[in-house]
């Protein structure tokens, strides 16, 4: 273990962090929302601990190693999840608690999206405007996370991707080198918040919503400026942009970059993952719908469409922006759309949830064990885009929704110990796991009235969730600390 | 005609054997070991050399200086290549011919154009055995199918059942049969022998008759001789060699194939490159492995593994357990003669098929195709017609004025992209593509130099 390195990566990363207290800042001066303190008092607070830590090894100069990088990553959630949440303590508005100021901050930085703020709209600019920039930030970081890193530690449903999948993921690998991979895809990630902040301006918003719901908007994090989040515009020219952003958000950002480069769209027709992702997105959408029409719930078809599609998508890329109230629809609905955050985005994306790689393996996976049961002696293989899916891959995939299963089992009966009823409890446990944000019962829209054992409990889920598991569990593995 | 044979493995044996029966060739044999040289040696008027094939110091003892054809037939590609580049580059040899079974080679016709390699001819006997029973496989019925003209005409010998509708009936009653279609009987064998097929000849349950026709017209004409044969859907194949393997890939997409192999390595390699196939890991002689996969449903079971003892075996069982037709993989024609219509239906002998691509080289006049047929007894030739009505025998001549050795007809003539079924009015013109068939191939020869230009001269 390599921990003075570890310290060091640690150390510039809060210093490189603290800059993005000066944006907010400048928000604050040019709305006049009398909030420039904090934000300065904030900057200068996570500088100061970042130079603490770096200074003292400085000169550590040693290369990462496979165990270092489980580490390193682990901890950079952690840190940003308190670092982010030092300009919700400097101030009295919000006046918040240490323990809902760290929830807030993971649950932006994890691009999960619940929240234990209400009154949005009597909050300075610049407070919210740091909250979704902070969700904004957490994508740009799992997007390097999923695309660069995890695949590196042999984690997650890009390593499958890049090894098991022809196409254009494999055949043009982006590029050689991690740092030039991550600028790449900001680049798109960049140029995509642009456009769809452009969007949202010619829908009607203001230019100040317009880029604060782009960047939880791509980012698939679900923060809002208001209270009622997008349903606030009352617009469905507005739905629609979000409709598609969040589309785009739970989609592989390598095949975005592959589209950018080539400037062709074939690269999606031909994934096999993102075909997928859309085919259960139009199900789903489909169901709702029109479940929603014949329930009379909606009146017109147009309604019924525009609400189902709008929650379904923003469920599940696990983006959790709400516009109806979707936990009191009819029969199976509720249960329905939360079940659906399970599913998620596809692998490489900024959304959250099992990921529809994952899925489409073991569903695969499934069907071979029947076909195996009919022909015992068959050599019968999981295939992905007609090539073979190695065993290896399968058994981690089995053993991610194994272990999924489990921590889904366990956390929703520590937070019923913790004093949630069955629904909220699974819900919330549901929201925070896989990254999404709304939820079911006491906490359909806000933490505010959960206790602060449930909010730390649900934030350590949104980290657990955001790091695909595996990356956190193998700390708490004895073998990883011995020799 | 002088020839060396690089290789005296399984083709290469063949190989030597087929062309030492021609008095007019000189053949060498060079293989690396002098027992199989030795034995060969005993059995056939031939010279042998010890060496490593590619080497120009075993090619020149072979006699390579003065050599009209080398054919490589070891079992290594890059031998056989280097040896033909050997040949060229110090003997200037004028033939030669390699066999080539990496499928990546031959994907490249760039690598032999001029300039690349001096390889004059491909051989792949895995291709050749594959298509010949992919062939087989999409006319349920046929004992052989040979492809002339570039598969434009179809020779497909096949076995009368009483209930087809010609069976009984005399030959000149076809065309009422078979309205607007062409249609010619080449040769007939009954009970081993060869019948002339005549107007009068009446053919009866259990021949072997030979016809020819264009491509569209082959099924309706099978129809005359055996009642009719539902398509193919469902193939079982054993032995998941070079063969199986191909044969599983080309079939895969319109046929459900099932393959097995009992080695599981080559199971596992196998199932990840086809898509669809399904690969069974067990013997394909094992009869509950077969129940187990509905062998009593199959279409077709083909057993195509190295031992041809298994394949025997293994089709016998498979065809006893309710398989419709089955068909082996025969090495030695004493086998393939016992078996084929008793036991099983069809024998496949790769040998026959691939001694007919290098027959076509060293017959005298332009050969473009050779089927050696009935264990090499027989044959179907495609040559092409040269010269002049001066200078040859054959040149505007009908077919009947043709003074053809006995047991040859001429069946088909192809003339651009025109296919004509031969009557004895037939009249023959320059650059035409004729299909012969010889009965007895001790009349090769003759029939080389009746069509060669320049034959009337002398």
């Amino acid at each position: 273990m390599n921990l003075s390195m570890v310290q060091h990566i640690l150390g510039l990363m809060l210093l490189i962090f603290s800059l993005t207290m000066l944006p907010p800042a400048a928000v604050s001066l040019a709305y006049q929302d009398g909030h420039f303190q904090p934000f300065l008092d904030a900057f200068l607070i996570v500088a100061l601990l970042g130079a603490l830590l770096w200074f003292p090894v400085r000169r550590a100069r040693r290369d990462l190693r496979l165990r270092d990088g489980f580490l390193v990553v682990t901890l950079f959630w952690f840190t940003l999840g308190l670092a982010g949440a030092t300009p919700f303590l400097v101030t009295d508005v919000p006046d918040m608690s240490f323990t809902d100021a760290v929830f807030e901050a993971v649950s932006g930085f994890t691009t999960t999206g619940s929240t234990v703020l209400v009154g949005l709209e009597g909050l300075p600019k610049s407070i919210l405007y740091y909250r979704q920039q902070i969700q904004w930030l957490g994508g740009m970081g799992i997007i390097v996370l999923a695309v660069a890193l995890l695949p590196i530690l042999g984690i997650g449903g890009m390593s499958l991707y890049k090894a098991e999948t022809p196409g254009p993921v494999k055949d043009d690998k982006l590029t050689p080198r991690i740092a030039q991979t991550a600028k790449a895809l900001w680049a798109g990630y960049l140029l995509l918040t642009a456009v769809c902040a452009a969007c949202y301006y010619l829908a009607g918003m203001g230019a100040f919503d317009a880029f604060a719901h782009a960047f939880t908007t791509l980012s698939t994090g679900g923060f809002s400026t208001y209270d009622d989040g997008l349903s606030h515009f009352g617009s469905a020219a507005v739905e629609y942009v979000a409709i598609l952003f969040m589309l785009a958000g739970g989609t592989n950002f390598a095949l975005h970059f592959l589209a950018l480069r080539g400037r062709s769209m074939r690269g999606y027709l031909k994934d096999a993952e993102f075909r997928a992702y859309v085919g259960i997105l139009a199900v789903l959408i489909l169901v709702v719908s029109s479940s929603l029409y014949l329930t009379g719930r909606y009146g017109s078809i147009a309604d019924a469409f525009r609400h189902g599609a709008f929650q379904v998508v923003s469920l599940q890329t696990s983006t959790g922006y709400v516009t109806a109230e979707f936990a009191a629809w009819p029969g199976a609905l509720p249960a329905l759309l939360m079940l659906a955050t399970f599913i998620g985005g596809c692998a490489g994306s900024t959304g959250g949830g099992i990921k529809v790689m994952r899925w489409l393996l073991v569903f695969k996976q499934a069907l071979v064990e029947l076909r195996r049961l009919i022909h015992p002696r068959g050599e019968i293989l999981v295939r992905l885009a007609k090539r073979p899916v190695p065993d290896r891959v399968i058994n981690a995939v089995t053993a991610f929704f194994a272990i999924y299963l489990m921590l889904f089992g366990g956390l929703t009966l520590l937070l019923m110990a913790l004093g949630l009823d069955q629904v909220s409890a699974w819900s919330a446990v549901a929201t925070s796991l896989n990254n999404t944000g709304p939820a079911l019962g006491s906490v359909a829209s806000n933490f505010t009235g959960v206790p602060d054992s449930v909010k730390w409990t649900c934030a350590l889920a949104m980290i657990i969730g955001r790091l695909e598991l595996f990356t956190l569990i193998v700390l708490f593995t004895p073998d990883f600390w011995r020799g | 005609m002088k020839i060396i044979i690089l290789g005296a493995g399984q083709v290469g044996r063949t190989a030597t054997y087929h062309l030492s029966r021609d008095q007019a060739n000189d053949i060498t044999v060079v293989d690396a070991n002098a027992e199989t040289l030795r034995e060969l040696r005993d059995r056939l008027d031939i010279r042998t050399v010890v060496g490593n094939a590619a080497h120009p110091r075993t090619l020149e003892s072979a006699g390579c200086e003065d050599a009209d054809m080398i054919v490589a037939l070891t079992n290594s590609d890059e031998v056989n290549m280097m040896a033909c580049q050997v040949a060229f580059a110090l003997y200037r040899t004028p033939t030669k011919i390699a066999r080539v079974r990496a499928a990546d080679y031959a994907a490249h016709p760039k690598l032999f154009e001029e300039g690349g390699l001096h390889v004059d001819v491909l051989i792949s006997p895995e291709q050749l055995v594959t298509e010949h029973v992919s062939r087989l496989i999409q006319y349920p019925g046929a004992l052989q199918v040979l492809d002339f003209a570039d598969g434009r005409v179809r020779m497909v010998g096949m076995r009368a059942v009483t209930g087809g509708q010609l069976v009984g009936h005399q030959l000149r009653e076809l065309p009422d049969h078979l309205p607007k279609r062409d249609v010619r009987v080449a040769a007939i064998y009954r009970q081993g022998r060869s019948v002339q097929p005549e107007g009068d000849t009446v053919i009866e349950a259990g021949d072997e008759v030979f016809f020819i026709a264009a491509r569209d017209d082959i099924r309706v004409m099978m129809k005359e001789l055996r009642t009719e044969e539902t398509p193919v859907r469902r193939v079982v194949i054993a032995g998941a060699g070079n063969i199986g393997h191909r044969l599983a890939r080309s079939l895969e997409d319109e046929n459900d194939v099932k393959l097995i192999e009992h080695d599981a390595v080559r199971a596992r390699f196998v199932a990840e490159t086809l898509r669809r196939t399904l690969v069974l890991v067990g013997d394909a002689a094992d009869e509950e492995l077969l129940l187990e996969e509905n062998i009593d449903d199959a279409d077709v079971f083909v057993s195509l593994t190295n031992v041809e003892e298994a394949n025997i075996l293994s089709a016998m069982l498979a065809k006893r357990l309710g398989a419709h037709r089955a068909m082996a993989l025969i090495n030695r024609p004493a086998y393939a003669e016992l078996m084929e219509g008793g036991s099983i239906d069809v024998a496949i002998s790769p040998q026959l098929i691939t001694i007919g691509a290098l027959l076509a080289r060293v017959r005298r006049g332009d050969v473009a195709r050779v089927h050696s047929l009935r264990r090499g007894a027989a044959e179907a030739m495609e040559t092409i017609v040269h010269g002049d009505s001066r200078n040859s025998l054959v040149v505007r001549r009908r077919v009947e004025q043709i003074d053809l050795p006995p047991g040859t007809t001429i069946s088909a003539v192809v003339r651009g992209e025109e296919v004509i079924m031969a009557h004895h009015d037939t009249v023959i013109e320059v650059d035409d593509h004729v299909i012969l068939f010889l009965t007895d191939r001790r009349h090769v020869e003759t029939v080389g130099k009746l069509f060669q230009a320049g034959a009337r001269s002398n």
